[in-house]
This record gives C-alpha cells, structure tokens and sequence, in this order.
C-alpha cells in the first residue's frame, strides 16, 4: 500500500533522513521508535508531505505522492494525522472540528457530517461532549477528539505522530485503547511512539530508526527480546 | 474667562451633521484599510516574491510619508494629472482606508504569524485548500488576538479624521471651525467638536470591549 523507496531529507546541512526504503501493506500496524533526534517524526511526515524528502520516492497505492504534479491536498485527504500536541482547532466546538474537513473538503452536508462526528464521538467516548471548546477538554479527550477529527475523513492511512507524549500518565491509557480498537478494525497505521508496550502489543512490525538511518526492521517479538542491532539494545536497555 | 455657550446653541444642529459625515466616511475607511490590510497581509505571508515586494513596497510608503500628504496628493494632484475632479468624500475615503490598510496589514501579518503552526499542519493534513484554512481556521484566530492592536487602529483613524477638514471636506472639525470663525469665538466650538471626538472614542472602545468579550467565548 505505502512503498518508501531510498528517501532522505536534509535540513541546510542537517541530514535527517538517509537513504530510507521500507513497505506496508494494507491493514498494517507499524510502529516507528528510536532515539529523539533520530528522524522518526520527519519520516512520519514525509508520508502526508508534511515535509516533502530531499530524494526518493513514496508511493501510496498506484500514485507517487513525491511526484512534484501530485495534488498534496488529494493525497492528503485519504491519510489521516494525528499529532502530538493535538492541534484542535481552539475557536470551534468539537462538533465543529470534527465537521469541518468533511464539509468544505469531501462536501458533505452539514447533516451527513454530523451524523458521521456522532457516531466517531460515541466510538472514542465523547459524545457528550460535541459541544464543549477545546479548552474545556483534558489531553486525553483533546487526543481522541483529534483522531475522530482525522477519522471523519474516512481515510485509508492514519499517521500518529508520538499521540501521548504531551498526555498526563493516566489519560495515556484512554487514547492508546482507542488507538487499538482502531487497529482492529484493519486500519494501516504508522505510529511513531515511546510507548513500548503498546508497540510490542499493537504493531505488526517495528521500524527502529537512529540518526536518521532506518537500523532495523522487525516484528516485535523478535525486536524487542533480540535486537541484533547494538544501537538498539543500548536504546532498549534504556527505554524498558 | 468669558466663555459663553449660549452663542453657539443655534450652531449646534450644524455642528451635530458633521458627527454624520465624520462617522460617514470613517466607517467606510476602517472597512476600505481592514480589507486591503487583509489581502495585503496575506500578500506578506505567501513565498511569493513579486506579492510580497508589493506589499512591502505599500506599507513602506503610505508608513513612510505624511498622511495629510497623502489626502492632499489624493485631493489637489491627481486631479492636476488625471483631469478627473475627484470629490472630498471619495478622497477622504481613499486616504484613509489606503493608509490604514498599511497599519492593518502589519496587524494582522503579526497575528497571524502568532497563531500556532500546527494549526496550519493540522489543516493541511486534513486536506483543507488555503483558502478556507486562511478564512475560517487562521484569521479567526489571528483577529481574536489582535482585537486590541485593531481597535487601537480604529481609535487613531477616527481621530486623525479631522484632517479632512483641510481638503473643505464638512466633516465635525471643519464645522467647528466654520462656527469659531462666523462667531469670533473659537474655544466653545472647538470644546464641543472635542467632547464629541471624545464620545465618539468612547463608544468605539466599548463595542471593541463588547467585541473581544464575545470572542473569548472559546477560552
């Protein structure tokens, strides 16, 4: 579904990503770790051309969304994000967020949209909620708000880009099961994350990335009891 | 002391029209700048070079010479070049909204520019087109938090608008001064004019106030 074919990304001289190829497939869990400052977040956004790869090539599906003629907004609009700050949109209710991109980009009535928000919100728990503020919501309410805004686009991938890392440890919980049943569901997603356990449990696969190269690629049994890389027994020492 | 209000009791009537024709083309400035100011700001943002020269080049010059200047160009020269008699409401109209659009524009580009990025991320990954993510999910936002900068702008614009009186223009200064002249006496009129100024920024500030407090509905 998703083909990462020998990306890299510079930032000035900064190399951030090198060389990077990978694949995945439809349904899939992937879980992207590594240290901070290793690339995971610029490869995660490179996905959805939040940041667009120095070199290289991804395809998504038939279509090489790296091709400088490709519409960013069409390929945009089949991947959700969800990021780690959230990024709800403050002056809307939740309702409202969640309404928003379906109306104006999928040109949905006002009702068809609201109907589908309902239906995310009573998923993700929140459905008395629709018509708070942002504000007026804890972390991890804002998170699961953020994925239902992303999942009102109904879309093929979703990109979670370190989701609890802002979160109070007690609400990490809430947003990580919300995050499984959607992998249940056979969504394909890519998750950078910190969360061990979760990734150990929920990922079909792990990519563990350091200083921008791609180390190792594994499913998590095998990863997480024999990495074969050093750099990630030193991380894993670390981290468990 | 002989200040004596009595006299210009029957000029009062006159005098209250130019709070009309004040308010008149005042009104219609701070729209004209805000929506020039707008685009030009958005002209400022945009990694397009020729837009972004052009909207510096704008403010650099209607910042950077004299506003009374500018009216007069307005009022007195182009008509000299252009043949066309240009009226004092039109001029008023074009001085002021072409200036305020200079100040507005650096309003609003610091707004938006202090509206969270992610903002813009979290749009764009929804694949939202620019358009509707600048109208409903930005400049909402930027407004909110420069509502002061712009009533502040506002405020200065219906003050500076006495200057109309130099181009005859009847506005609430030129007819205080039109009385101070048929009566010798020049202090009352001008107390009054002063007062009405005065009421005039009073109730701008309040509906600002009434404006920002219903904005902040979301916080």
């Amino acid at each position: 579904m998703i083909k990462v074919n020998n990306i890299s990304k510079t930032f000035g001289k900064n190399e951030v990503l090198k060389n990077i190829s990978t694949s995945i497939n439809q349904g899939e869990v992937v879980a992207v770790i590594g240290p901070s400052g290793s690339g995971k977040s610029t490869f995660l956004r490179c996905i959805n051309l939040l940041e667009t790869p120095s070199a290289g090539e991804i395809w998504i599906k038939d279509t090489e969304i790296t091709n400088p003629k490709t519409n960013k907004q069409m390929v945009r609009q089949k991947i959700g994000m969800v990021f780690q700050h959230f990024h709800l949109f403050p002056h809307m209710t939740v309702l409202e967020n969640i309404t928003y991109a379906p109306q104006k980009v999928n040109k949905l009535s006002k009702e068809n949209a609201e109907k589908i928000a309902k239906n995310l919100l009573s998923k993700v728990g929140l459905l008395d909620k629709m018509d708070s503020y942002p504000n007026q919501l804890s972390g991890g309410q804002k998170q699961r708000v953020a994925i239902a805004r992303a999942l009102a686009m109904e879309p093929e991938i979703m990109l979670f880009d370190e989701p609890t890392s802002a979160l109070d440890p007690e609400m990490v919980k809430e947003v990580l099961d919300v995050m499984k049943d959607l992998a249940n569901t056979g969504m394909t997603m890519i998750i950078v994350t910190h969360e061990m356990n979760f990734a150990r449990e929920v990922a079909n696969r792990i990519l563990f990335l350091d200083e921008g190269v791609l180390l190792e690629e594994q499913i998590p049994a095998i990863f997480f009891n024999q990495p074969s890389t050093v750099r990630a027994q030193e991380f894993l020492a670390k981290v468990l | 002391m002989n200040l004596d209000f009595s006299q210009i009791v029957p000029y009062i009537p006159f005098m209250l029209k130019g709070i009309g024709a004040t308010l008149k083309f005042v009104s219609i400035s701070i729209l004209v700048g805000f929506i020039l100011g707008t685009i030009l700001a958005l002209c400022k943002i945009t990694n397009k070079p020729v837009l972004k020269w052009f909207a510096a080049a704008y403010t650099s010059i209607f910042r950077g010479t004299p506003l009374i200047l500018q009216l007069m160009i307005i009022y007195f020269a182009i008509p000299q070049l252009t043949g066309y008699d240009i009226d004092g409401f039109l001029a008023a109209i074009l001085a002021f909204g072409l200036n305020s659009a200079a100040y507005v524009s650096e309003i609003i580009r610091a707004g938006i520019m202090a509206v969270d990025h992610g903002q813009t991320e979290a749009a764009e990954a929804l694949g939202i087109p620019y358009k509707p993510m600048m109208l409903n999910i930005i400049l909402p936002q930027a407004i909110k938090n420069i509502l002061p900068a712009l009533m502040n702008e506002f405020i200065t614009l219906t003050k500076e608008s006495a200057i109309v009186s130099t181009i005859g223009y009847l506005d609430l200064m030129r007819r205080a001064q039109i009385v101070g002249a048929d009566l010798y006496r020049n202090f009352e009129p001008l107390l009054v004019a002063g007062l009405i100024y005065w009421i005039m920024v009073v109730i701008l500030t309040k509906i600002g106030s009434m404006v920002e407090r219903r904005m902040r509905y979301s916080d």
